[in-house]
């Protein structure tokens, strides 16, 4: 790899983790703005115009608050957990195409960091190793709460898991590739050669798996403030419990920005050639995922107020009962048209 | 007397659940849009409605007499026992011949029941709209006689918090006479 590559390869990076931790700020104020409006108040505008600088002295906060590690907890595997959640967190972004290609100085630079053969399987595999910071805080803080927590967490991550790769099986038959690259190629043209119109049913299973996944309202077992507390990071305090915090924003980015990917054309702009038009698709290209992105971003905390919280087994029996078998038979389904189109 | 059993069978569209929850999600985004209930206090203040049990005041007459006889029925009606009075003769020439030479309220005692303003004969002591008054200081929340007076001239038109409301005067609004 030339040195200019390499040069590339890293702005690529600084770009992707600048933008991902400028949209948790953003998140941070959207989350208490729109949670305010839906119940009738205002939130938080003192802090700067419109209270926008919020999150900032939410982080000056964080920063000077004295960080507490508890009498009997499990020390380094204490300090461990939140970065085993927030590294995943914020790696997972790295295989999403965020826009067409674009082209400096004769130079053509695909807007993703990585584009890994397996990027769907990364993806996964990431996110579930986030789980294990969850996990690993409950076990290690020597609380129950936490304990419970981790426990709910380790529980819930076997009952929706499944569901949500099946429901990604079905993408990956009909786009023939685990590159998201390549699912994005496939969903491009016209509106509804969106994934989201070939696949309603797995679009529903993911679309509930990821919120399990990130932890939000209706599957925020492992936090359930009124239950435990405060779930898994009831011990921690400072910049860890802000590690924990940062780390679910991060988490609800990825998972927005994998649905766009996955469902909703990734950064394709309906009924324009993005390719046709050089760098000015590129614009285009980018502008409509973070578009879309911010909707499913808004649809997070939209739900987060309009539902109420799942039960413990109430979400068992969904993940086991209800979404498995769902996504086996829209597996079946697709594989079953995808044959007789060969065939015939 | 009979058994009314209600049953509830949902349909094969309740099952869905679906179209409830996105029910659910459009009366969230109604009240998304909807005018914020929120007064944002030290920078606008509500108006209360009439009837609003707040800062006592003692009534004048048009002439500036002052109405209260110090008969003590408000202090006797009064269940906290927050107002301490001291009879004296009036010194104008006209009308009633008593009129208290001492007359405060410990308003941090005060329960503002507004029984003294049912126990008063000459509709002297009233309750007014005026709820924020608070201080650094306990000495400083004994309102005396000039000071319930003041609040009169005040509140006598009803426009409180229409005159002073916005002003960012904090609680200085209230003459308290610190003698």
């Amino acid at each position: 790899m030339d040195i200019l590559g390499f040069i590339i390869i890293l702005v690529k990076v600084l770009i992707v983790f600048a933008g991902t931790m400028l949209t948790v700020l953003i998140m941070i104020i959207a989350e208490r703005r729109v949670s305010a409006f839906m119940q009738g108040r205002i939130g938080p505008n003192r802090v700067g115009p419109k209270g926008l600088l919020q999150p900032i002295a939410d982080g000056i906060k964080f920063l000077f608050k004295e960080d507490i590690i508890p009498a009997g907890v499990d020390k380094p595997i204490f300090v461990l957990a939140p970065a085993v959640l927030l590294i995943p967190a914020l790696m997972t972004f790295a295989v999403i195409p965020f826009g067409s290609d674009i082209t400096i100085f004769g130079r053509q630079i695909a807007l993703q960091v990585a584009d890994i053969n397996v990027g769907i399987l990364y993806v996964l595999a990431l996110t579930s190793i986030g789980v294990y910071g969850i996990v690993l805080a409950g076990y290690s803080s020597n609380s129950k709460y936490s304990l419970l927590g981790g426990l709910r967490s380790s529980a819930q991550l076997i009952s929706y898991e499944l569901a949500m790769g099946l429901a990604v099986v079905s993408i990956i038959l009909l786009s023939g590739s685990l590159k998201l690259n390549d699912i994005v190629l496939d969903q491009q043209g016209y509106l509804f050669s969106w994934n989201v119109f070939k696949q309603p049913l797995a679009f529903i299973i993911f679309l509930i798996a990821v919120y399990a996944e990130t932890n939000r309202l209706p599957f925020d077992l492992s936090e359930a403030e009124q239950e435990l507390v405060g779930g898994y990071h009831t011990e921690y305090s400072s910049m860890k419990f802000a590690m924990f915090f940062m780390a679910e924003y991060a988490n609800m980015i990825t998972a927005a920005a994998l649905t766009v990917t996955l469902f909703f054309g990734g950064w394709d702009f309906p009924f324009v050639n993005e390719a046709s038009i050089g760098n000015w698709g590129t614009l285009l290209s980018v502008l409509s995922f973070i578009f879309k992105m911010g909707f499913f971003l808004f649809l997070f905390i939209w739900v987060r107020w309009t539902f109420p919280r799942f039960r413990y087994d109430q979400l068992m029996k969904l993940g086991w009962k209800v979404m498995l078998p769902i996504a086996i038979f829209n597996i079946f389904i697709t594989a079953g048209y995808l044959t007789l189109k060969t065939v015939v | 007397m009979g058994i009314v059993t209600k049953s509830y069978e949902p349909t094969f569209w309740d099952k869905l659940y679906f179209p409830a929850l996105i029910r659910g999600l459009m009366v969230t985004l109604r009240y998304f849009f909807k005018k914020k209930v929120t007064v944002q206090y030290p920078d606008k203040k509500h108006i209360p409605p009439d009837g609003y049990r707040g800062l006592h005041r003692l009534n004048k007459y048009s002439d500036g007499r002052i109405r209260c006889v110090a008969c003590e029925m408000c202090s006797a009606a009064c269940p906290a026992d927050c107002i301490d009075i001291i009879p004296g003769p009036a010194p104008w020439e006209e009308g009633k011949e008593r009129y208290p030479i001492k007359f405060e309220i410990d308003l941090l005692t005060c329960i503002f029941c507004g029984f003294c303003e049912m126990a008063c004969p000459e509709e002297a002591i009233e309750l007014t709209e005026i709820y924020d008054f608070s201080d650094y200081s306990r000495e400083n929340l004994i309102i005396d006689r000039d000071g319930l007076l003041g609040v009169y001239e005040m509140t006598k038109n009803k426009n409180y918090y229409k005159k002073y409301g916005n002003i960012d005067k904090g609680l200085s609004v209230v003459e308290i006479d610190k003698s």
